[in-house]
Formats: structure tokens, sequence, C-alpha cells
């Protein structure tokens, strides 16, 4: 049994009166320490799927139908109190900003252990003792300086390690990464992904990992999940995934990125136009107008995600490739 | 405290309270206004030791102007005026301090309350609060005395009530934006509850603004006591509160200055050390200032 499994999820808004579906028929699944990269645009749904499984989405979003089952049980149907009994203590989240994350008027200190205190009845001198060692597994010097100073006398990368300390501070089994590497310099984002990737696996902690950048998640997780418009519309391993793309969204955004292996002057290829708005409502596969193998029935049919070779893609027309012309393996 | 940090050792910042001593020794205006405030709390301690006279015993010494004996004179009753301020240090001290904490406790409950829920609990709240900002408060202050009648607690509860608005008015903005701040999610991401993250986190984060307003206020409640008593709707007449002294003392003004000039000055050197020990806790309790 999956640590957690969402199966066909549903996130629909209300805006004027009016009903928008912003994630559509969304499933996937995560083992305790293995690491799901969802990748996607901004507004493809991804962090709408996550905030939805911790149970915050805001005001106006609501759980439209599907399944989140975390641990056994569905969690979809908890109150308000239920839920709260479950955020940190099981469930845990590190967000994007790590420079206004934390409280700047409490102390480093105060922030790791507040949640030990409360949710795993540690004493002071424990949850301290407990806390020194978290900052010292999240890479920090000097830790029990450390828990004396204040957020703002901590870089950026320092203080997301401060954060990955405090998620896995009452010891959850899956932690929420949204984007966690956005806001930080190129050169800390490798260190704090190896970081919280390494620190999941070895606590058996599942991890999901929210991204746009489909290059970061190949070192860092076993499974990829790629959302386009509010849907999934590929689901593989990393390996498989970056072996032989089936989905033309997936083809795009890997031929978007610069690499290494293909000669410098072969030229970047662009996805052409632009992410479809949210709210809009477009007939038949989202991708099709930016999609280069549409055919009229991509534009009048939605595709049901199957199953192919490994894959699963939400595809009319997806690309199988065989063995020898397969994509460099990255 | 003899050691004031250097910005060498910032990486080892200092504790709370070693942070109230280092903000201090740096500050001399606090220094003043802390001094100030010690004296006149001893002396409305140790009034009956320091006073020779009772402050109601009435002599044939009237308007007497400055003399050893009376070394501030004494009142058309010849009542000794430094016994009288002596006396009187009590009571405005202590009305000034307790309306403000009332004031402060039930105006930033309030504000937290309606900025953290919104919908009709900012609705209702914020409603109640429009309609006593719209009187002045201290027409408040008389209307409220006025109707439960005068006495020291009445008084106490009245200009607290009327400061009220003022407090859960800065409580609410700085709760609305705070709230949409990320480590507030990030307490809700952690299953902290609405009010331990409201009180632990939100709070905290608005406190400079709410210092700010609450030592202002202390000045204008011991003003405002001042301002009941002159009108005779303050504690009774047999209490002297410094507001009463210069009620009392107003119609003889021109033929005993100093029945205005003491009190007058007693009232200003509170105020004003106030403020500067308000100052002075601001910059304190942000630690984001660099001490």
């Amino acid at each position: 049994m999956p640590l957690l499994a969402v199966e066909n999820l549903a996130i629909d808004v209300e805006r004027d009166g009016q009903t928008h579906r912003l994630v559509h028929d969304a499933s996937f699944s995560v083992e305790r320490g293995e690491t799901l990269a969802i990748v996607g645009e901004s507004g493809s749904g991804k962090s709408l799927s996550a905030l939805a499984v911790i149970g915050l989405l805001s005001e106006g979003l609501g759980i439209a139908g599907g399944s989140i089952t975390f641990d056994g049980r569905d969690i979809t149907k908890l109150d308000e109190q239920a839920h709260n009994a479950l955020r940190g203590s099981e469930i845990s989240m590190i967000f994007q900003e790590p420079m206004t994350s934390l409280n700047p008027v409490r102390s480093i200190g105060h922030q790791i252990t507040e949640g030990m205190r409360l949710k795993l009845g540690l004493s002071r001198r424990a949850a301290k003792a407990r806390a020194i060692d978290l900052l010292e597994e999240v890479g920090i010097s000097d830790p029990a300086q450390r828990l004396k100073q204040y957020p703002h006398q901590l870089s950026g990368g320092m203080r997301q390690r401060v954060m990955i300390a405090i998620a896995l501070a009452c010891k959850p089994s899956l932690i929420l990464a949204d984007e966690p590497t956005t806001a930080l310099d190129v050169t800390i984002q490798a260190q704090i992904l190896s970081l919280t990737s390494r620190i999941c696996r070895d606590h058996g902690v599942g991890l999901v990992l929210i991204t746009h950048n489909l290059g970061i998640v190949a070192r860092y997780a076993q499974n990829v999940a790629v959302m386009y418009g509010g849907r999934i519309v590929e689901q593989a391993t990393a390996a498989e995934l970056y072996r032989a793309p089936m989905h033309h969204y997936t083809r795009g955004l890997l031929s978007s990125v610069p690499r290494l292996d293909i000669p410098r002057n072969v030229p970047l290829s662009p996805i052409a136009g632009a992410p479809p708005d949210p709210l809009q409502v477009v007939p038949g596969c989202r991708f099709h107008p930016r999609c280069a193998a549409a055919t009229e029935r991509c534009g009048q049919e939605v595709p049901a995600p199957h199953h192919h070779g490994g894959h699963q893609v939400a595809c009319w027309h997806p690309v199988i490739e065989r063995p020898e012309h397969a994509m460099v393996q990255a | 405290m003899t050691d004031i940090s250097t910005p060498h050792d910032t990486a080892a910042p200092p504790k709370r309270r070693s942070r109230l001593m280092s903000t201090l020794a740096a500050d001399r205006k606090a220094q003043a206004g802390l001094a100030v405030l010690v004296l006149f709390l001893l002396a409305g301690i140790f009034a009956p030791l320091l006073a020779q006279f009772d402050p109601n015993e009435m002599t044939l010494d009237m308007m007497g102007g400055l003399s050893w004996q009376h070394p501030l004179g004494t009142d058309d009753l010849g009542r000794d005026l430094l016994s009288r301020i002596l006396y009187g240090t009590r009571v405005s001290l202590f009305i000034g301090f307790a309306t403000v904490a009332l004031a402060l406790v039930i105006g930033v409950t309030l504000g937290l309350v309606a900025g953290y829920f919104g919908g009709w609990v900012d609705m209702v709240i914020m409603r109640y609060i429009d309609l006593q900002w719209a009187f002045p408060n201290f027409i408040i202050a008389v209307y409220l005395v006025a109707v439960f009648g005068t006495g020291l607690l009445n008084v106490i509860v009245a200009i607290s009530l009327a400061f009220v608005d003022d407090f859960a008015r800065i409580a609410r903005s700085m709760t609305l934006t705070l709230r949409e701040e990320q480590y507030i999610d990030a307490a809700r991401v952690l299953g902290f509850s609405k009010a331990r993250t409201l009180l632990i986190h939100v709070m905290p984060n608005a406190v400079a603004p709410i210092i700010v307003q609450a030592t202002v206020s202390v000045s204008y409640a011991i003003l405002g006591e001042a301002s009941l008593s002159f009108l005779g709707l303050g504690v009774d007449a047999n209490t002297p509160t410094w507001g009463l002294i210069l009620a009392d003392g107003r119609g003889f003004i021109t033929r005993a200055w100093w029945l205005g000039v003491f009190p007058g000055l007693a009232i200003m050197l509170v105020v004003l050390s106030i403020n500067f020990i308000g100052d002075w806790l601001r910059d304190a309790l942000d630690v984001r200032q660099q001490v």
C-alpha cells in the first residue's frame, strides 16, 4: 500500500458564482522513502494538488471529486481539527520562499522546537537536543548558536535548510516541497535538493517535489508526473521519462532545456504559444492548440491516461520510440 | 551591562534580557525616562512616609507660597501641595497603567480576531469600532462616567473603553497584512491551532505599533483622568489626583501660580518619560534591528 495515493482528484474554484475546474482527474502515488516530482508550468495545478493533500486550499477552492488516501485512510473528508492533527506530524511542507517562510520575530530555536513540543510532547530540553541534531543533519554549522539567532541573520540557503529541519521536526512520513529551490542561487539549489531527497530517503519519508524545472528532477526523483492545464499528461519513472518521453508536451519541455550532451550549435526549440488560462475551457486535449502533432480528434475528445510501456500517458498520438532512436539518457 | 555589543559578535546575538539592557545602555532618553518614572513610582508607594502632612488636612495657612514648611506651597484650603501631589501620584499612575492595560487587552484581542477571521466577525467588530470612532474619546469617557457614576474603578473602565478602538484598529490592520505572510501559512502547515497562530506568530509581529500606541495612551489616560476630575467626573473629591489638584487650583491661578505649575509639571514629566520608555521598548523588542 503506498503512503499517499491520490485518485482522480478534481479541484474546483468558485468565481463570480461560476464553478471552474482547475485540476482534472489527477492520480499519483508516493511510497515511503520515495520521491515523486510533479512538473509543470505556473497554473498547471501542481501546487493546488499539493495544497489539497495537506488540506490547506484557500477559500473558494475545494476538492470536487476523487480521493486522497494517506496511510490507508481517506483524508478528504477530515474536519479541520483532524487535519490539524495530521499536519506537521504526518504531512509537512517546505515552501518556495525561505526568505518569507520564517517568522522574523521568533528565534530559529523557537520555530524548530515549537512543533516538537506541541505535537511530539517533548520537554524543552529534549526538543532543544533534537533541534541541534536536526540542524546538524541539514548541514548547519554551530547549531547550538544558531538556535538563538533570528531569521534575518541567516542567508537564503541557510533559511531553507532551517525550513527543512522544521519540516522534519515532528517526524512526518510525507513532505511536500513546493518549488523549494526557486528562490535560491543556482549553486545552492543542487545542495538543497540533494539534501532534501537524501534525508527523506534516510528517514523513509515520502517526498513530493513540485517544480517547474524538469532538468532538476532527473537526479532526485524516482517518479515524475508532468502536469499541463490541470491534468497529468504523462507519468513514468524518471529514467523512463527522460529516455523516451511520450507526450508531446514532455518532449517540448525537454527540448527547451539546454543540455550538455547535445551539440551547442543546435538551437533550443521552445514550445510555441502560452499555457492556457486555467479558467478558460479548452475542448479536447488542453495541449492541442500548441501541439504540432494535433489532429481533429485532439480538439474534440479528452484523451484518457493509458499505460504504455511503463509510461502512463494521456495523448491520442503518443510518441513511441524504438530503443535505437531513443533520446540520449539524461 | 558593561559590555555593549560590538558589530563583531553579531554571530552570537544577545538574549532577550541582555538585549533590553544593551539598548538601554545606548539610549539616554530611555535612561532619563526610566529614572523619572521610577522616582514617581517610589514617591507614590512611599507617599505616606514622604508626605509631611495629611493630603486632606486643612490649615489656616491658605494659598501660602513656597516655604520650608510647605515646599510647594498650599492651596485655597490650606492643604500642603507637595503632600497632595505625592498622594496623587498613586491614583494618576495607577489610572494611567490600568486603563491602558485594559484597553490594550480588549482592543488587541478584538483587532486580532477581526483581522484574522474576517467575514462577519470582522464586520460586527469593525462596525462597533467605527461607531466608537465617530465620537471623540473624551466624550465617550464622559458619557460612560455619567452613566455609571464617578469613582476610581468607573473612571478606569470609562477611559479604557474609550481607548479600545485605537488598539483594535491598529491590531486589525497589522493582522490583515500579517496573515498573508508565508510564515503564517507555514505555521498552519505545521498544524498549529488558530489561537496559537494568532498569539505566538501574528501578535509578536504587530507589537511595535501597539507599543507606540500604548505609551501614547498612558499619557492620554493620565490626562483623561485629569480632565474628568477637572470636570468633577473623576474619582471622589477626597482622593487627591493630579487632575483634581489642577482643577481645584484653576480659580486661584492668578494669585497662586504653584497650584497650576506643579501638578502640571508632574503630569508632563510622567508623560514624557513614558514616551521615552516606549521608544526604547519598541527598539529593544524589534529583533530585526541591530543592537
